[in-house]
């Protein structure tokens, strides 16, 4: 079985998905752990991508954006140490 | 924030983005995206002027009474084409059956009343994000 570019792209990706999801666990900065929801959903958006689902990507894109958005909004108003 | 740059960068793209997200919404049944896509880019348009301009000037343009307004527009807009099929004397939601014109395929104007249901779905979408943002980021008492 021969590995074509695809696959190559879709574990890379799903790798990295799997090491942001363990590393939101470890931060401590609510900042930072903004800034990772957003590269998570960018991640799966590309995912969406390769299994040919443009709707979906489009639409986790707009969302994650917005959210990330929407969280850091509220970081810079309450501080960013968790309690 | 009072920097130059980012504000002039927002004023020239405001307009390109609130097309961008009304042709994502208008294209829904055409093309990738759809009403909540286009709602939420809509919707971000007009968060990212707020952010740049600041708080006061963005409720100043669009009012918590006037999102209101909207939101409760839209759900009563897809309630209000749902019963377009009850009248014609079918179903509640339907659209082919109950004798609307389709349209050409291909074309814009090519599912019936799918376009003025995603049109009231992208206003709600668009107004609960800028409620939400207001929400958060109005100050206490």
């Amino acid at each position: 079985m021969s590995l074509q570019m695809v696959d190559f792209l879709n574990i890379m990706f799903l790798s990295f998905l799997i090491v942001i999801a363990i590393a939101v666990s470890y931060v401590r900065d609510l900042l930072y752990a903004a800034i990772l929801l957003g590269a998570y959903s960018v991640t799966m958006a590309l995912i969406w991508l390769l299994m040919s689902a443009p709707d979906l990507a489009i639409t986790e894109a707009a969302a994650g954006i917005g959210m990330t958005t929407l969280m850091i909004a509220v970081i810079s108003k309450t501080g960013r140490e968790e309690e | 924030m009072t920097d130059f740059v980012l504000k002039r960068i927002v004023a020239l793209l405001l307009p390109f983005v609130q097309m961008f997200g009304m042709y994502v919404i208008f294209h829904g049944h055409l093309s990738p995206g759809g009403s909540f896509s286009g709602g939420i880019i809509t919707g971000l348009g007009l968060i990212a002027f707020s952010l740049v301009f600041g708080l006061d000037r963005g409720t100043e343009k669009i009012t918590d009474r006037m999102t209101t307004l909207i939101e409760s527009f839209g759900a009563l807009w897809y309630g209000a084409m749902g019963l377009v099929g009850v009248l014609r004397g079918s179903a509640f939601l339907m659209n082919k059956g109950s004798g609307v014109p389709l349209g050409e395929p291909g074309k814009l104007y090519s599912g019936g009343l799918i376009i003025l249901i995603t049109l009231g779905v992208g206003l709600k979408v668009g107004s609960t994000m800028v409620t939400l943002f207001t929400a958060l980021m109005e100050e206490e008492g």
